[in-house]
């Protein structure tokens, strides 16, 4: 990569660091292996870089993160890849709107948090997408490779799933 | 309990993600069902919690030196990796040729070549496959159904086959991404395993021959034809595997 490539990639990739960071931070639940992820990304983003011909620079790169965190995950704690997508088993109804719209309005900050971490790593993703990076429906079919009507429906059940956990929670300590 | 023919698009529409028309629709609905708009205020109240609630991790302060020191590494490691022939001749005429030789073996040791870095791809993306239960986008049979699916998400056509008649049954097909692209992915089964058969467009081209070589404890083929590249990964035997790969080139 010559000179002036690097300092193109590095204008157009490092802006992108801290939504990389919280994606790989959120997906490995570890500070020290988001750090490692975020720089094994930007390593890899090097050699792909020629391959990546403007547009969306955002959506391109934490199409990187997304996969070098995957192929992390599944390196070091296959398990959890194994074991997280159980959503078509698990069906919940939902509860009534009534209770349930004061449970999630009086959530706390550590209730939310916890309720997030504790999702499948599928749902997590296309959470901390949508809601904490702001991608739409379309970058983030982009960036995990799922068709858009998936994405529509994973980000269903994970909200369902999400709800399900707060209100479980919040009626416990009634 | 809401309606079930908008409820789906009930969250899409708080999301802001349908287009005008389909908008109005749903809010001539939402005027007069009370469930579909009650389903609305939870979906908003999910969503205000979780943007109030500051969930966004801030980047170490230490992260950034370390990324831009590995960025620049790999940068130059990149450049001398990838000299063109001229350079190569110019380097040669001025430096002594066992100088040369050393140093292009400890070049060639220590940097994967970018088919090595393919392949390891190439496996990762099939475990994920099999892994994350993210094996099918869409799952059929056929290959009239999952052509056409593959039809306006990705920017070309693959190939697909139904290749029962050699004894690899198509189970359908999913988008995966590979080499900075987005690739279609056929599945194939036959007897317990599971073979993804990865197409994309070529860049270069495998040569005739192709590549094949074993990763991890699975088999890799790799060849290419008619501007297309393709790569079938499995626990699968070789042999077999190459038995796919025939079949596809007829
Ligand atoms: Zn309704």
């Amino acid at each position: 990569m010559d000179p002036t490539e690097l300092e193109r990639f590095e204008r157009t990739l490092l802006p992108h660091m801290s939504a990389a960071y919280n994606l790989a931070r959120w997906l490995t639940r570890s500070d020290q292996d988001a750090e490692d992820v975020v720089q094994e990304a930007y390593v890899r983003a090097v050699r792909f870089f020629g391959g990546f011909r403007g547009g969306n620079s955002k959506a391109w790169f934490l199409t990187i993160v997304r996969n070098t965190g995957y192929s992390w995950l599944e390196r070091s704690r296959g398990e959890e890849l194994t074991t997280a997508f159980d959503a078509n088993l698990h069906d919940v109804e939902d509860a009534g709107p009534g209770p349930e719209l004061e449970l999630l309005r009086r959530a706390t900050r550590q209730e939310l948090f916890a309720a997030l971490e504790s999702l499948p790593v599928e749902f997590r993703e296309a959470l901390v997408l949508r809601e904490l990076e702001g991608l739409s429906y379309k970058e983030i079919a982009d960036v995990s490779g799922l068709p858009i009507g998936t994405v529509m429906s994973r980000l269903a059940r994970a909200r369902q799933r999400l709800r399900q956990i707060l209100t479980d929670r919040g009626s416990k300590e009634d | 309990m809401a309606c079930p023919k908008t409820k789906d698009l009930i969250e899409a529409y708080g999301d802001g993600e349908l287009d005008l028309g389909s908008s109005l629709e749903i809010e001539r609905h939402l005027a007069g069902c009370e469930a579909c708009a009650a389903v609305l205020e939870r979906h908003r109240a999910l969503r205000s919690a979780l943007a109030g609630a500051s969930l966004h991790y801030d980047v170490p302060p230490r992260l950034a030196a370390r990324v831009r020191s590995a960025v620049r590494k790999e940068a130059k490691g990149r450049a001398t990796g990838w000299l063109p022939s001229w350079r190569w001749a110019a380097v040669a005429a001025s430096v002594a040729p066992l100088a040369i030789l050393t140093w292009a073996l400890v070049a060639l040791s220590k940097t994967p070549s970018p088919g090595d870095l393919l392949n390891q791809e190439i496996v990762s993306a099939h475990l994920r496959s099999l892994m994350g239960n993210h094996l099918m986008d869409f799952p059929s049979s056929d290959q009239h159904t999952v052509k056409p699916a593959f039809a306006g998400r990705i920017d070309f056509s693959p190939d697909v086959r139904g290749l029962s008649g050699v004894g690899f049954t198509l189970i359908g097909g999913r988008l995966d991404y590979l080499d900075g692209r987005p690739v279609a992915a056929l599945v194939y089964g036959r007897r317990k395993h599971v073979i993804n058969l990865f197409i994309w467009p070529s860049a270069g081209g495998e040569g005739a021959r192709g590549v094949e070589t074993s990763l991890r404890g699975y088999n890799l083929l790799r060849w290419s034809r008619a501007g297309m590249l393709y790569s079938a990964v499995s626990d699968l035997n070789a042999p077999e595997l190459r038995e796919l790969r025939k079949a596809f080139e007829e």
